[in-house]
């Protein structure tokens, strides 16, 4: 179990973590989600003790991280950047972190064999793909078997195969009964691991909730009509005190209503129809409305002015 | 936790880079070669001298005038021992796996001045036979008074300047900034500052003339530096302790990154 109270850091006049108060729990997977530069890195290297909290506090299983007796076999932590001597093998890396823990020669044998490294544990990590790298560090955060763990954007530079393997073993993990706590800026990839959820953007909670209870709430659901006699059927819907909106390839979208009703509605009044589907608003699309107040880097599509202020945030992390 | 396990892990470390043994290796080989070097010219030199210089003709520390270069590879192992760890980043998982700052840095720091240390030692006993070998009829022997003393007192120079490296790597982080310094400084700036009339006075408390002092078993006539050979190397052990406990206070306020 991770406990945050309040937890904030700030640089300067910046703030990166606004006042987080939030449980990660054990026994499921739960999502850390956010855009880029949302302040999800800096939070969990608070929570490993790297990064001084500006105020509030942090616990591990009800203990501060530094007061842990060998803090790998309590929690186990894949962080974003790669941290690896280049010029160091797999081996010896994993070697000198489960030595520092008092962890047996055998453990890392055993989790070079979980992450399929074994071939490779003697080589150079200079030499290492970013997926290669990216398993080394899963490697490092399973040396101690622990009860909790922590994934930094960990399907980062794996390919189909590696991201399958990684959300299976994190599923495993939290049926294990362990704490599985896990940041993406992919709302997709947490739809498929997560379940439970925690939203951030610009450093404040957003949402705190479970997944299923996110998908219900945030995902817009409505019809899309599609038929040659557009203006009848507009005026039809209109009749019926029904909104519809014209979206952009001629097609009419319905929000809330049911299909069965609207087409019912046109059987009677003889339009014909050339589609009538349900449809749900994906949620990437429920998740950017979410952070759309709190996003760094917009994107501005279609206006040709420069963002204002551009270059004020590149010291950010 | 206990700080066994922390230095075991250090060991791994330090012994697992091919770093650790080039810039040792680079250590002994320039110190005994440039050594026996200037041993060997001024063994040739020796007839041209004058009365006056033949006073203050000093064969134990002739045959240490390979380290003058010799430390600049010291220095670069002890910066690269502590600031490798920021460079790659390592750093995030040496604390998260030691959370405990000062046993980390204390354990890293025992850890490769042990080691600097030995090769240090073998390399000034090294240097001194060999470099008396050269000098032929105008050696010291190691029964002479003050050379033995001049000998180990050369080992726990280069030692010294090892872990004063590290110190200052810890403060500044980045490699090149500690190498950028150091290396100029001791190479440079300490032999100017030394030289120097004006500057000689402050010149002779900088850590490596401070410290140099301790190899030198003839003192040449008019001599009035204020300090004696364990006087000099306390003068440089005073500079590293504040660079390591600089490089510890740090350490404890900064973020790791």
């Amino acid at each position: 179990m991770i406990e945050l109270e309040g937890l904030t850091k700030r640089y300067g006049e910046k703030v990166a973590v606004d006042g987080l108060t939030f449980t990660v729990r054990p026994g499921i997977v739960t999502g850390f989600l956010g855009p880029n530069g949302a302040g999800k890195s800096t939070t969990m290297r608070m929570i490993l003790g790297l990064d001084h909290p500006t105020a509030g506090d942090v616990r591990i299983d009800g203990t501060h991280y530094d007061r842990l007796e060998d803090p790998l076999t309590c929690i186990g932590a894949l962080l974003e950047a790669k941290g690896v001597h280049p010029g160091r093998s797999a081996y010896h890396h994993l070697l000198c972190l489960a030595q520092s823990n008092g962890l047996p020669r055998q453990r890392v044998h055993e989790v070079l064999d979980t992450v399929g490294l074994t071939a490779v544990a003697r080589k150079k990590a200079k030499g290492f793909s970013l997926g290669m790298g990216q398993r080394l560090g899963i490697a490092a955060a399973l040396l101690g078997d622990p009860r909790i763990l922590m994934f930094d954007e960990p399907v980062n530079g794996l390919d189909p195969e590696g991201i399958h393997w990684i959300r299976t073993l994190m599923k495993s993990l939290a049926a294990q009964g362990r704490t599985v706590f896990v940041s993406s800026h992919l709302m997709s990839e947490m739809a498929l691991t997560a379940d439970h959820l925690v939203v951030i953007g610009q450093g404040r909670l957003l949402a705190d909730t479970s997944m299923a209870e996110f998908i219900e709430r945030n995902s817009r659901s409505y019809v899309r009509i599609r038929g040659p006699q557009r203006e009848r059927l507009l005026d039809v819907l209109h009749q019926a005190g029904i909104t519809a909106v014209e979206s952009g390839d001629g097609s009419l979208e319905v929000d809330g209503s049911k299909a069965e009703y609207i087409g019912e509605l046109a059987a009677r009044h003889r339009l014909v129809l050339h589609e009538l589907s349900p449809r749900q608003a994906s949620l990437e699309e429920a998740f950017m409305r979410l952070t759309a107040q709190s996003v760094e880097y917009h994107a501005h599509t279609g206006v040709s002015a420069p963002p204002q202020r551009w270059g004020d945030d590149w010291k950010r992390g | 936790m206990a700080a066994t396990q922390v230095v075991r892990s250090e060991w791994t470390k330090i012994r697992s880079v091919a770093s650790t043994v080039w810039t040792l290796s680079l250590a002994v080989v320039v110190t005994i070669a440039l050594g026996m070097l200037i041993s060997a010219l001024s063994r040739n030199e020796y007839e041209t001298l004058g009365a006056r210089e033949r006073l203050s003709f000093d064969p134990t520390f002739i045959s240490f005038a390979g380290m003058s270069l010799g430390q600049l590879a010291m220095i670069v192992f002890g910066v690269l021992v502590v600031s490798n760890e920021y460079s790659t980043g390592m750093i995030r998982a040496s604390l998260a796996a030691v959370p405990r700052r000062g046993t980390f840095l204390l354990s890293k720091l025992t850890v490769a001045t042990a080691l600097a240390f030995v090769v240090s030692m073998a390399t000034s006993f090294a240097a001194f036979f060999l470099g008396q070998a050269m000098l032929g009829a105008y050696r010291a022997s190691i029964g002479d008074e003050g050379v033995l003393r001049a000998v180990i007192g050369g080992g726990l120079y280069m030692t010294l300047i090892a872990l004063f490296s590290m110190g200052v790597a810890a403060m500044l982080r980045s490699p090149m900034l500690s190498l950028g310094i150091l290396m100029p400084f001791f190479f440079l700036i300490s032999n100017i500052l030394g030289n120097v009339d004006a500057t000689e006075k402050v010149g002779r408390f900088l850590p490596d003339q401070a410290g140099s002092r301790i190899m030198q078993v003839v003192t040449p006539p008019g001599d009035d530096t204020p300090y004696g050979p364990w006087g000099g190397l306390g003068i440089m052990a005073l500079w590293v302790l504040a660079a390591v406990v600089g490089g510890y206070v740090l350490l404890r306020r900064r973020d790791a990154q």
